[in-house]
This record gives C-alpha cells, sequence and structure tokens, in this order.
C-alpha cells in the first residue's frame, strides 16, 4: 500500500541513488544527469499529454456536437495523434520568400520552450516534483507570459498582414487578461502566505495528510476568474479570438505549416494543461486526497478542470473582440481588485492563529469560520458586480432601443412630408 | 536556492533540444519543392499591397500602458502577501489605500474611453 502511494518517490529516488553510485566520482556531474532526466522525464510526459490530449478533445467535442469525431485510423480511432504526427512530420514546410527568417524559425520553438517551462515546478506528488521554487505561482505566471513573445515574434516574421492583425489581437488579449489572473492568484498567496507550490497545497491539507479545506470554498470568486482568464490566456474558445477563422484566417500562424505548426498547438495544449494542473493546484487542493495514490489525484483533478474547458468550448460562441475587452477591464479586473481588497481586510479582522490576534486586533475564529466569511464576501462581489454589469447592460440597451424609435419616427416623418 | 533554478535553466535547456531534434528530424524526413507561387505571402489569392509592417493605433498602446499600471502593482504585491500575516492592521489600509488609487486610475481611464476596442 505504502509503495503503491510512494510510486513516482521511490523510482525518483531510486534513479537518483544510480546515478550517484555511477558517477560518483564527481557530484555536481551526478546532480546534472538526475536534473537532466527529471527534465526529459517531464517533457515525454507534457509531449505525450498533448498527443493524447488533441484525441480526448477531438471525441468529447464532436460527442458534444452530436458527430463522432475521429474513428478511421485504429480502434475508436485512438491511433490518430500517431497519423496526425506522421503527417505533420512529413509536410512540406514553406517559408515565405519575404519573411523575417530568423524571427520566423524561432517563435515556434520560443513558444514550445516556454510552455514546457511551466511543468519544472508543478508537484504531481509528495517529494515529486521539479523544483520546489519559493516563488513557484510567480515564476509560472512569468513564464507564462513568453507566449506573448513568441506570438509576437510569429506574427511579425511572417511579413503577412492577417498574422500581423492576429499578432496584435492576441498580444492584447493575453496581456490583458493576466492582469486578473495576477489579481486572483495574489488572493490564493495572501491566504496562504508563501509562493510555493508545495505550500499552497500543505496549507490545503491537514496534518495528516487528509484533504483540509479546499482554496474553491474559501475563495470561490477568484477561481471562478482564474478559470475564465486562464482560458483567455491559452487562447481558447470562446477566448480564441487570436485564431478567429472567420476574420483572420488563421491569425498568427496562418503562415506555419508542418513541424512548426505543430511546435505552435503542443504550445497551445501544453500551456492550456498547465493551466488546469495550476488551477488543481490552487485551489482543488492539489495531490491531497483520500484512499487513491497522490499522484492519481492530481491527475485526476487536472483531468476535471481540462474537461470543463472542454466542455465550455464545445457550447459557447466565440465572444466578439470588444465584448472580450469589456468583460476584462470593465468587469473582471475592477471585481478582482475590490475582491483583493474586502479579502485583505477579512483576514485581518478575523484572522485564525492565536499571535496574529493578539498581535494586531481582531476576533480570533476557527478555520471554518474564516471559511465562510471569506465565501460570503466573494459571493457577495460577485452578486453586486454582476447586478451592476446587468443594470448597466439594460440602460445601454434602452438607449440603442430608444435611438432606433427615434430615427423611425424621423423616416416616416420624412416620408409623409 | 542555487540548485532549485538550477532546474530551470536544465528544463529550458533539455526542452529547447527536444524540439530542436524534432525540428531537424522533421527537415530530413520532409519533401522541398520550393517554388514562387508556394513561397508568396498568403492573402487569399491575391497579390499583397503594400508594407504590411504599418504602424497601429494608438489606443492599443494606452491598454498597453494600463496594463503595465496594474502588472507592477502585482509585483508589488506579491511580497506583501508573503509578508501579510506580520503586517499589522495600519500597514494593509496603507496597501489598501495604494490599491484603492489605482482603482481610481482604472476609472479615469474608463471614463475618458481608454478600455473601448474600436
Amino acid at each position: 500500500m505504502d509503495a503503491i502511494t510512494n510510486l513516482l518517490k521511490i523510482i525518483s529516488d531510486f534513479v537518483a541513488e544510480l546515478i550517484r553510485s555511477v558517477l560518483g566520482f564527481s557530484p555536481l556531474l551526478a546532480e546534472l544527469v538526475t536534473m537532466g532526466i527529471a527534465a526529459v522525464v517531464l517533457i515525454t510526459f507534457a509531449a505525450l499529454s498533448f498527443m493524447g490530449l488533441t484525441y480526448v478533445e477531438r471525441k468529447v467535442v464532436a460527442r458534444i456536437q452530436d458527430r463522432l469525431g475521429p474513428n478511421q485510423a485504429g480502434p475508436f480511432g485512438l491511433l490518430q495523434p500517431l497519423a496526425d504526427g506522421i503527417k505533420m512530420f512529413t509536410k512540406e514546410d514553406t517559408t515565405p520568400a519575404t519573411a523575417d527568417r530568423w524571427v520566423y524559425n524561432a517563435a515556434p520553438l520560443v513558444i514550445a520552450v516556454f510552455a514546457l517551462a511551466t511543468y519544472a515546478v508543478i508537484p504531481f506528488a509528495p517529494g515529486v516534483v521539479g523544483t520546489n521554487l519559493n516563488v513557484g505561482v510567480f515564476y509560472v505566471l512569468a513564464i507564462g507570459s513568453g507566449s506573448i513573445v513568441a506570438i509576437l515574434m510569429a506574427g511579425w516574421g511572417s511579413n503577412n498582414k492577417y498574422a500581423l492583425l492576429g499578432a496584435f489581437r492576441t498580444v492584447a488579449q493575453l496581456i490583458g487578461y493576466e492582469v486578473p489572473m495576477l489579481l486572483n492568484v495574489l488572493t490564493v498567496v495572501l491566504v496562504t502566505g508563501s509562493m510555493s507550490l508545495i505550500d499552497i497545497i500543505n496549507h490545503q491539507t491537514l496534518a495528516d495528510g487528509n484533504p483540509g479545506i479546499p482554496h474553491i470554498l474559501m475563495l470561490p470568486l477568484p477561481a471562478l476568474v482564474f478559470l475564465i482568464s486562464g482560458i483567455a490566456e491559452t487562447g481558447r474558445s470562446p477566448f480564441d479570438l487570436l485564431e478567429a477563422e472567420s476574420e483572420i484566417v488563421a491569425g498568427f500562424h496562418t503562415e506555419y505549416s508542418g513541424m512548426k505548426f505543430a511546435l505552435f498547438f503542443l504550445g497551445e495544449y501544453v500551456n492550456a494543461l498547465a493551466v488546469s494542473f495550476v488551477f488543481s493546484t490552487l485551489f482543488l487542493g492539489g495531490y491531497a486526497g483520500p484512499i487513491l495514490p497522490p499522484y492519481v489525484w492530481i491527475l485526476l483533478k487536472a483531468a476535471l478542470v481540462f474537461f470543463v474547458f472542454m466542455w465550455l468550448r464545445g457550447t459557447l460562441p466565440r465572444v466578439r473582440i470588444d465584448q472580450m475587452h469589456a468583460l476584462n477591464w470593465k468587469f473582471l479586473v475592477p471585481m478582482s481588485t475590490v475582491n483583493l481588497v474586502l479579502v485583505m481586510l477579512v483576514l485581518k479582522l478575523f484572522p485564525t492563529s492565536e499571535s496574529a490576534a493578539q498581535a494586531f486586533g481582531g476576533l480570533l475564529v476557527t478555520p471554518w469560520v474564516q471559511t465562510i466569511i471569506l465565501a460570503a464576501v466573494n459571493l457577495g462581489v460577485l452578486f453586486t458586480a454582476l447586478t451592476l454589469a446587468a443594470r448597466a447592460a439594460r440602460r445601454f440597451r434602452q438607449a440603442e432601443e430608444e435611438m432606433i424609435m427615434r430615427r423611425r419616427a424621423a423616416n416616416l416623418a420624412a416620408a409623409k412630408a | 536556492m542555487r540548485t532549485d533554478f538550477a532546474f530551470v535553466g536544465v528544463m529550458i535547456v533539455s526542452a529547447a533540444l527536444l524540439m530542436g531534434v524534432t525540428l531537424l528530424a522533421a527537415s530530413f524526413l520532409r519533401p522541398k519543392k520550393p517554388n514562387t507561387a508556394k513561397l508568396s505571402t498568403y492573402e487569399c489569392g491575391m497579390e499583397t499591397v503594400g508594407d504590411t509592417w504599418v504602424q497601429f493605433r494608438v489606443n492599443y498602446y494606452i491598454l498597453a500602458l494600463v496594463f503595465v499600471l496594474f502588472d507592477i502593482e502585482a509585483i508589488l504585491l506579491f511580497p506583501i502577501a508573503v509578508a501579510f500575516n506580520a503586517l499589522p492592521l495600519f500597514a494593509v489600509l496603507n496597501v489598501v489605500l495604494f490599491i484603492l488609487v489605482l482603482l481610481a486610475a482604472l476609472l479615469y481611464a474608463w471614463r475618458k474611453g481608454a478600455l473601448d476596442w474600436e
């Protein structure tokens, strides 16, 4: 039982020990080789899950839309990702004659590398993590904005009008949705008091290793906004304005084909999966869970979040670009900022630790009471924001209707005269 | 601490190597028969007219400036959030004031129409 629970930890310790015994003459070299192997394992995991996810996503979205999805290659179309891979490998790759060659060729590599680098800090089980950075969350957000650079490189380097337009739109979208993401990760850091992903999981776990209070109960609003901005950050439907076919062909990767296109695709999926992992870690308690081993729990939670992504993609139509910006700047950002302030005040006024209550005043409460207060404040902010937005939308609609009526009356008068 | 970040470096280097090898392998496997039509810029079958690298409208950069404002705010707030439990109430009220000033700035930008697309 114990061996199954700690399977990943035992294997990684065994490999590390093996390398240390073989390369005993140089501890530095042994350490580097161990790190290299861990990195290759993580990258392989990400690449393989990318292949699997393309198949699963096509199947799920097909079912939602009452289609069959891939069903020709192998049983149930299971070999479809392999067939796609072979096709990508052997497809001719054209570089436009007018392209900025260096930038054009580097862009897919940059996006894939930044996407894969996120996996360095994701904890899969106790003790099984690439590296436990003390600024883990910050690292995820920082490395996540690397894809903005890559997309701008692709759009600029292609020397194509659609590509450049797509890149400009994408950059506006990605930088915009980074703001609510940052603000809501900030609330989790506030509650936890640490930026390390391991500490954040430990905060949601009881001392005996069983799951405690997941942050989604404590901070339902940040969880929701993080999910929305996560979808927008990875450019998935309904926020897939970066590749709105009806408007700008395929956006920033219009000119790419073959393996370079595949790397863009890989970047997108690997990023989306990374967001699911980070969401599970920040809000769903990470690898903590009863009965099943921890690595199964984190995979299940990430799969659940990714399923929500697929579900939304199959259900919602693409939003208009001005609506997308309005949702971000006029709804999510003000709401998140107000929520951040209120969370700060609640944490100070209702502390859970005795020392904090004695030092700075405030009412000492149990963790569950604090959770309920925080959740109530969160939901209150959400409800108020939704009411205000609904009222504004109604005013806007009425003004538009009045304008139409006035124009119609004027037309009638003109026709009579 | 040092080794923590060393892994990030190893990760980036190995990711770049693996992806580079994939690109290189594909370049050996794929056919390569370029011609002028194939290498022309894609534009729905028409010849592309004029320069692609044009100036973008200024509103776009104002939006980017608002983003920079909030990004810097978040960077300033992250250390505060980590040390939050040790902060006295007075310091917290200062932080709240700081955030509210930013919120006022956002409302000003909103009023001025900087947040409208098109």
